[in-house]
Formats: C-alpha cells, sequence, structure tokens
C-alpha cells in the first residue's frame, strides 16, 4: 500500500497552518541542509534523486540547478510556476490551498541550493484561497524565523513574493512567465540564453513547478534512493494525478509514479459512470495526445508515456466516454488554445483560427470532403514550426484525435451531421 | 490604505516598476470595479511608468476589464472537464433565467454572465467562479439557490458597498 507523501496533511485538519506542518516534521528538511549540506551537496542529492519537473516538460531538476553560474555579480532568482492552466490540471491549487508550507520549505531549500536569496511564485490570478492561504504562510513562516535573514541561524537570507497573474495560459510557458513578471505582455522569449544564464531581470533564474518544489523536502529527509526507489528508474518519485471528466470518482490522487492509465482510472476514481463505458483518456491535460481505450495499460511516466505517442504533462488525466463525441472534444480543446494563443507568431495565431474554423463546420455537420486532409496539413504547418510549446500542443492533440478517432470525424462529413445528436 | 500606498507596497516587492504594473491593475480594478482609460493613466503615474505599457497590459491580460462588469460576474467554466460534466446545460439555464447571452450584463447591472477557460478545479467540475469564490458540482438546483443567494446578498447595504466581481 502506497503511503501518501506529498498529500499527507491535505485532510488534515487546519493543515495550512505553520502549528500542522511542524507538528507533521515540517521545516526539518530546511534545518538539516542549513546545518550539514553545502549548496552544491543540495544540487548532487537531487540529481541523486532523478527528479523530472512536474510542470509537464519533465527535465531532471538537478540539472536544471546546475546551470545556475556559481559566481555572478547580480541577484539569482528563484521563481515557482503556480499559473496552472493546463486544462484539467488543479494539483498545484490544492497543494497551495491546504499545505501551503510544504511549499515555503520546498521554496527555501531548492534556494538555497541555487544561491537565490529570492523568490517569486507567479499563481494565476483565479486562486484567490491559494493566494491567501500562502501569504499567511509566508506571514507565519516569516515570524518564525524559516524566512528572512539568517535563517535558523545560518547565513542564508531568503524571502519569498507572490506575484499574482491575471489570465493567460501562456504563462505556465516558463519565459513568457519571466516576461509577466517583467511587467510585460506574456510573450515567450528566444532561447537562448536559457532562463538559468539570463532569465528574470537579466539575472540567473530558476523556475520549477509547484509539485516539484514540494518533492524536494522530502528527497532531504528521506534521501534519493528513498525516492529512487518508487516508480521507474528513469522518471521515479511519487506524483500528483488530477482525475476528471467522465469518471465516478475524479480529485487528485498521489500514487507512485509509473502506475498503469488502466489501475488509475479503473481502481482508484472508479472507472466509468454507470451505464457507460471509457472511450478514451488525455493523460497529462489537453496538450497530451488522447490515448483510446485499448491502450489504457501505459504507465503513469513520462518516458513510457512518450513512448506511446503521448505525454505526461501535468498530470490532469481527463476521461472520456463513449456518448461523448470526439470531434467536439477535439474542437474545445483547439478554440482552447486558439483563444490563448499569445498572437507572437504566425502558424500557432493563424493557423489555430483556420483550424478553429474546420472543425467547427465539421461539428455542425457542415463538413466537406478533404476537410480531413485540410486538419492534417495544417497540424503540420503548426507542429514544429512555432515559437513556443503551445502549438505543437495544440497539433500534436489534434494530429492524435485524427489518428485514433478518424471514422468519427469522416461519418460527421458523410452523414451531414453530428452522430452523437 | 489609499489605492496609491496599496500601489506603492506592492511595488516595493520588485527591483524595477514596470513589475508592479500587473499588481497595481488588480489593485486599481478591486478599487474601480473596472479600468477606464483614467483609472490605467493614473495608474502609470503612480508608478513613474510608460502610459503604454500599462495599456497594453489591461488589454492582453484577460482578468483585467477596461469595460464595466456587473456587481456579480458569473464566469462559468465550459472548457473539457466541465463540458464532459455537462456545463452547456449550465450556460443555456443562466442564459435563461437572467435573459441575457453570454459576454452580456443585465440591465440591473447586477449579473454579467461570460464563460472562462479551465478554472483548475476540475475535480468539482462543472465550475463557476464568482467574483472571489469557486462554486462546484453544479447542477441547475445548485445555480438557482446561488442566483437566490446573490440577488439576496445584493439587497443588503454591506453587499451593495462591495467593489464589483472581478
Amino acid at each position: 500500500m502506497f503511503e501518501p507523501v506529498l498529500l499527507k496533511n491535505v485532510d488534515v485538519q487546519d493543515g495550512h497552518l505553520l502549528s500542522a506542518y511542524e507538528a507533521g516534521g515540517g521545516y526539518q528538511a530546511l534545518a538539516k541542509v542549513l546545518r550539514q549540506d553545502t549548496p552544491d551537496e543540495v544540487i548532487d542529492l537531487v540529481k541523486q534523486s532523478n527528479l523530472r519537473g512536474r510542470g509537464g516538460a519533465g527535465f531532471p531538476t538537478g540539472m536544471k540547478w546546475s546551470f545556475v553560474p556559481k559566481r555572478v555579480d547580480r541577484p539569482k532568482y528563484l521563481c515557482c510556476n503556480a499559473d496552472e492552466g493546463e486544462p484539467g490540471t488543479f494539483k498545484d491549487r490544492i497543494i497551495m490551498e491546504r499545505d501551503p508550507h510544504q511549499l515555503i520549505e520546498g521554496l527555501a531549500v531548492s534556494a538555497y541550493a541555487i544561491g537565490a536569496e529570492t523568490a517569486y511564485v507567479y499563481i494565476r490570478g483565479e486562486y484567490v484561497t491559494a493566494i491567501r492561504r500562502l501569504e499567511q504562510a509566508i506571514a507565519e513562516a516569516s515570524a518564525k524565523g524559516y524566512l528572512g535573514t539568517r535563517i535558523l541561524g545560518s547565513d542564508f537570507n531568503f524571502t519569498v513574493h507572490i506575484h499574482r497573474g491575471a489570465g493567460a495560459y501562456i504563462c505556465g510557458e516558463e519565459t513568457a512567465m519571466l516576461e509577466s513578471l517583467e511587467g510585460k505582455r506574456a510573450q515567450p522569449r528566444l532561447k537562448p540564453p536559457f532562463p538559468a544564464v539570463a532569465g528574470l531581470y537579466a539575472s540567473p533564474t530558476v523556475i520549477n513547478n509547484v509539485e516539484t518544489l514540494v518533492c524536494v523536502p522530502h528527497i532531504v529527509t528521506r534521501g534519493a534512493d528513498w525516492f529512487r526507489g518508487i516508480g521507474p528508474d528513469r522518471s521515479p518519485g511519487p506524483k500528483l494525478y488530477c482525475l476528471s471528466g467522465q469518471v465516478r470518482k475524479p480529485g487528485l490522487y498521489e500514487l507512485p509514479m509509473g502506475i498503469p492509465l488502466r489501475e488509475l482510472v479503473e481502481e482508484h476514481a472508479g472507472g466509468a459512470l454507470p451505464g457507460r463505458k471509457i472511450k478514451a483518456v488525455i493523460p497529462g491535460g489537453v496538450s497530451a495526445p488522447v490515448i483510446p481505450e485499448h491502450g489504457l495499460e501505459v504507465g503513469m511516466d513520462f518516458d513510457s508515456l512518450a513512448a506511446a505517442g503521448s505525454m505526461l504533462g501535468s498530470a490532469g488525466v481527463i476521461v472520456i466516454d463513449d456518448a461523448t463525441c470526439m470531434v467536439k472534444v477535439a474542437t474545445r480543446i483547439i478554440e482552447f488554445f486558439h483563444h490563448e494563443s499569445c498572437g507572437k507568431c504566425t502558424p500557432c495565431r493563424e493557423g489555430l483560427n483556420w483550424v478553429v474554423k474546420v472543425l467547427r463546420r465539421i461539428e455542425a455537420g457542415e463538413g466537406a470532403p478533404g476537410d480531413l486532409e485540410q486538419l492534417d496539413r495544417l497540424c503540420k504547418g503548426i507542429f514544429g514550426n512555432t515559437f513556443c510549446a503551445l502549438g505543437d500542443g495544440a497539433a500534436m492533440g489534434l494530429q492524435a484525435a485524427l489518428a485514433h478517432f478518424r471514422e468519427e470525424f469522416a461519418a460527421h462529413i458523410e452523414e451531414r451531421r453530428c452522430p452523437f445528436h | 490604505m489609499t489605492m496609491r500606498e496599496k500601489i506603492e507596497e506592492a511595488a516595493a516587492r520588485y527591483p524595477d516598476q514596470r513589475s508592479a504594473i500587473m499588481p497595481a491593475l488588480l489593485i486599481a480594478q478591486r478599487q474601480h470595479g473596472y479600468l477606464p482609460g483614467p483609472v490605467l493613466e493614473e495608474v502609470a503615474d503612480i508608478l513613474g511608468v510608460e502610459r503604454i505599457w500599462v495599456y497594453e497590459l489591461a488589454t492582453f491580460y484577460t482578468l483585467f476589464h477596461t469595460e464595466p462588469v456587473g456587481m456579480f460576474h458569473l464566469q462559468l467554466c465550459d472548457n473539457v472537464s466541465c463540458m464532459l460534466r455537462r456545463s452547456e446545460d449550465l450556460l443555456r439555464h443562466l442564459e435563461e433565467v437572467l435573459g441575457i447571452r453570454k459576454g452580456e450584463t443585465t440591465p440591473d447591472r447586477l449579473f454579467t454572465l461570460s464563460t472562462v477557460e479551465c478554472l483548475g478545479a476540475c475535480e468539482m467540475a462543472p465550475v463557476m467562479q464568482v467574483g472571489d469564490a469557486y462554486h462546484g458540482d453544479l447542477d441547475i438546483a445548485r445555480i438557482d439557490a446561488l442566483l437566490d443567494r446573490l440577488r439576496a446578498e445584493a439587497g443588503h447595504p454591506a453587499a451593495a458597498a462591495a467593489p464589483p466581481g472581478e
């Protein structure tokens, strides 16, 4: 039986308060690294753990940290990506609302490792409760000496600020987030330079997701071997899975990385709604290509999902049943990407506009022969030709829907109506 | 605290005043309900930044409103997870009982109805944000009860004095 680690305080009464966090062993990891570890030792530990970024890309966290130059005459920054906007994802909100100190400790240990004295937590503007809880937790932690100057008697100084977003999915892209933090429109930057070298205010900057950061104190306390012992060795650790859509028990589940998607959906989340059958599952937020029912044996980790032609992404698992039209789902997803395109590059801005028009007419029963081939061409024109991953995610998702459910798309055109209406 | 003091306090968190434009706009919107041109210019003057910088943010991010919104801004999520839980039925019902289409405000200026992208609360889909609060696991009966509560709140003087929703 897997024992939750990241969610262990989430259902505790008043678990968001410092007293509850300390009672569960909170801030012991921070005390430990400040007492006995050099920053490089913390980076090595995180490297050994094989922790990979939980925001979606799965980049090795310790390696990302090691790209930060050691000696620079500028301040270094740690940014926390809490702009959770990937449809189907709600894990970071629940952590910040119910266990904000876990994030603060993760920030403090990570900042110590990279040599940053300031962190900005970029939280999407809609998350008002999460923002209030985190503000309260920062005040509590500062009063108790876990934040501020000479933390726990060491030479480490560290301050956490909250930056509230204002509604733009693209801010989840790390360089767009930096633009937004600098008070600009959130449009992704050209790389290189990478943020580790020249990020926020042109200073060395590390950007990590909330879930990534909260793994760090547990790695410090329990060791890299413990972390690597959970799930696949190259993609290990406890993992948060967000279950939603047409499933009996939607909710947040913490289980080992690599758990079969079928077990997650059918055993943990209770399977399909009464009288329905599962038709397909989107495993990692709407940027992740859809997996048809017969593919649900795949393991929920970065490498297994990539091999299966999809991705773990944000682990927003959206269950779709047999009463649902895949053209409608695909149309809604592309409408989302079209709405959220920042407008910087042409393939994304114009290509998605075109795709939306074609999909809407197919769903309305007004599709024409050749429309599916037109969609194939548009996907090819977008994928790999956009400035950031937003356009790629949109194109990959649509290509997968067209590949797995082509007959359903074709039926709309042949019958001149949506067969589900 | 005055709006200026709140904005100056927020600006102290950053090494560059330009970074404070977003928090300043959120503060100004809470104060004024929305962000008309003169408010944008006031924000620029308080921070001592270019006015165009303020305008370009106010028109890029969806939580900023350059037009007035009703006292209660009903923001119904219709992204995939909510759609799969029949958010469309709720939208149709809201349009019917409020007598407006999405994007519109009731003539009494009580309600503005919008659909929004994923609110990040899919475990309680279908979900709607009203002001700061999330309302989840919605059905038509719960929507009706919520509208009744909001109307009652609007009749209450304390509620009427509160700033309009964002």
